[in-house]
């Protein structure tokens, strides 16, 4: 009896979390007003491919979906890098100042991101990037959390295997990708699914470094969309469940390390 | 020998530079800047200071104090109510008679992977005068609610929207931690005959305090920097009911131009945090 209570209680649950995505693919799949009509339907419509191209006139779905995959991804390389080597020597290096300079980093993260975002877009438009892919992808390459969370799953490598490979001669660099990098794999993946998602979604910063419509990235197009006076929604849903899909399979098909790998030693 | 030394020496800040270059440009620079600007205001397109005139005019702006007030009703109920539901779910999950385990996982997590604009969209079209909430509503005889324009919705709209987004993602950071608890500290109270809520409150949250303050605080300062819900969802409205500090930041920077002002807000809302954030640890931390 407990249990079957506890099984309706999370079933109920898991809906509530599911249904959103379920009601955006059902605007998605139907003509504008039938979100509103009086005979609710719960069924998929026939209107997708015509909400979608509908959409694609509206914002260009290519240019758009190009713009924040290649964002996104050309920021979580370089991103991933930079922190993993940071994260690297905080954890096993002694040096001057470390301490100081990681406590400046972990108190960073309690400075609101608006704090930074005005003197940015005076640099931006100083440099002349407005409107770039640089200004979407530099600012927030050195991510103190990304650093945390690399350091915290470093701390764990042996000393010992570090110490022998310098001894057998092995250069730093060496050392870094050829023998601590490829057993930080599961972290990697999490640390990585982590940045992906956070540029992938991130909306303040397009909203104010980028104004021309080829340059949107897929929040910012949405929200242009939503904004308008006579809003078709067909297709903002078409291009909601558009922008929601991608970012979901690449949930779902590394999820095992996203939960395991960054929850877990977010928590130590 | 002597080589080795200094290579070592130098080594980890080779490795620490890349960060350490770009965090100071665009992040050390910019908090800096943005300190000064608070201070300045623009006279004819020049920055000039004005000292404390920015922070004068913040605590006679009716608008601030409306932003203010709205982003603390919406820290006070929603902060709480979510954190427990977490709690409850985590606990729920962490049954060891559950089967399909992973399954709900990430069903519950799945909201907190969408964008904050996506999610807020689809929140705001089923929140609509016809919207599906109020046509279940009127099926089950309730009657419509004015969910996006009436004062008192408009805020409650907003808690659904972040609640249903956010407890996932602090559910599996309590999952993690219940982990940790030792199943002895369970069966020693299931020995002394205390109940399952007894344990839950007796066990399980002093245990997890120190989540709960890391969650707390995080919480907090997502909340004190709202701004793509209300942007997306209600626009700030009626009549700036749902106006938080972030998009009064955010509407006084770019859509007034008026940085200085602006970096006042945001100096305010830095301000705020430390504040809050000394708070809980004050409050949850010290026996620790």
């Amino acid at each position: 009896m407990k249990k079957i209570s506890l099984y309706v209680t999370l079933t109920i649950g898991a809906l509530i979390s599911l249904f959103p995505f379920y009601w955006a693919f059902i605007g998605a799949t139907n003509e504008s007003g039938k979100l509103f009509s009086k005979q609710l339907s719960f069924v998929p419509g026939t209107k997708l491919i015509e909400n979608v191209t509908n959409l694609n006139e509206s914002i260009g779905i290519g240019r758009v979906l190009f713009n924040s995959l290649f964002v996104s991804l050309t920021y979580t390389i370089f991103s991933l890098l930079i922190c993993t080597m940071a994260a690297y020597a905080f954890a096993k290096f002694e040096f001057k100042g470390r301490d100081t300079i990681f406590a400046i980093f972990l108190l960073s993260m309690m400075i609101p991101y608006h704090a930074t975002v005005i003197p940015l877009f005076k640099m931006m438009a100083a440099f002349g990037w407005l409107n770039t892919y640089k200004a979407l992808i530099l600012p927030n390459l050195a991510y103190p959390f990304a650093i945390f969370l690399m350091r915290q799953n470093m701390l764990a490598f042996p000393n010992a295997l570090i110490e022998a490979a310098r001894i057998d001669g092995a250069g730093e660099w060496r050392i870094f990708f050829r023998i601590v990098l490829p057993s930080m794999k599961p972290a990697l993946a999490a640390t990585a699914i982590f940045l992906f998602m956070y540029q992938w979604n991130s909306f303040l910063w397009p909203l104010i470094a980028v104004s021309s419509t080829d340059m949107y990235t897929f929040p910012v197009a949405l929200s242009s969309l939503f904004g308008l006076s006579r809003i078709d929604y067909g297709q903002v849903m078409a291009g909601v469940t558009l922008a929601t899909v991608p970012i979901i399979v690449f949930f779902l098909s590394l999820q095992r390390h996203f939960i395991s790998g960054m929850l877990g030693s977010a928590v130590k | 020998m002597k080589k080795h030394v200094w290579k070592k020496k130098i080594v980890p800040y080779i490795f620490i530079a890349p960060s350490v270059i770009l965090f100071s440009i665009f992040m050390l620079y910019p908090i800096g800047y943005s300190l000064i600007m608070s201070f300045q205001t623009s006279v004819g397109g020049e920055m000039t200071f004005n000292g404390l005139e920015n922070y004068k005019r913040l605590f006679n702006d009716a608008i601030f104090l409306k932003a203010l007030k709205n982003t603390f009703i919406i820290l006070v109920v929603q902060v709480p109510i979510m954190l427990f539901l977490a709690l409850i779910l985590a606990v729920l999950l962490h049954s060891s008679l559950l089967k399909w385990k992973a399954m709900f996982r990430v069903s519950f997590f799945l909201p907190a992977v969408t964008s904050l604009v996506a999610y807020s969209i689809i929140f705001s079209i089923m929140l609509m005068n016809d919207g599906l909430m109020n046509q279940l509503l009127e099926w089950i005889g309730i009657g419509k609610i004015p969910w996006l324009s009436h004062p008192f919705w408009a805020k409650v709209s907003l808690i659904l929207a972040m609640t249903w987004r956010w407890v996932g993602y602090n559910m599996v950071i309590y999952l993690a931690a219940l982990q940790n608890i030792s199943e002895d500290l369970y069966e020693a109270a299931s020995i002394d005959g205390a109940s399952k809520v007894r344990q839950f409150f007796s066990i399980t949250i002093p245990q997890l305090k120190p989540v709960i303050l890391f969650t707390a605080i995080l919480s907090t300062i997502g909340t004190l920097q709202l701004f793509d819900e209300p942007y997306t969802l209600t626009k700030g409205g009626p009549s700036d009911e749902t106006l938080t500090i972030g998009m009064y930041l955010y509407q006084t920077g770019f859509r007034y131009f008026d940085f200085g002002y602006a970096s006042t807000i945001a100096y305010v809302i830095v301000v705020l945090i430390a504040i809050l954030s000394f708070i809980q640890f004050k409050v949850s931390g010290d026996e620790r």
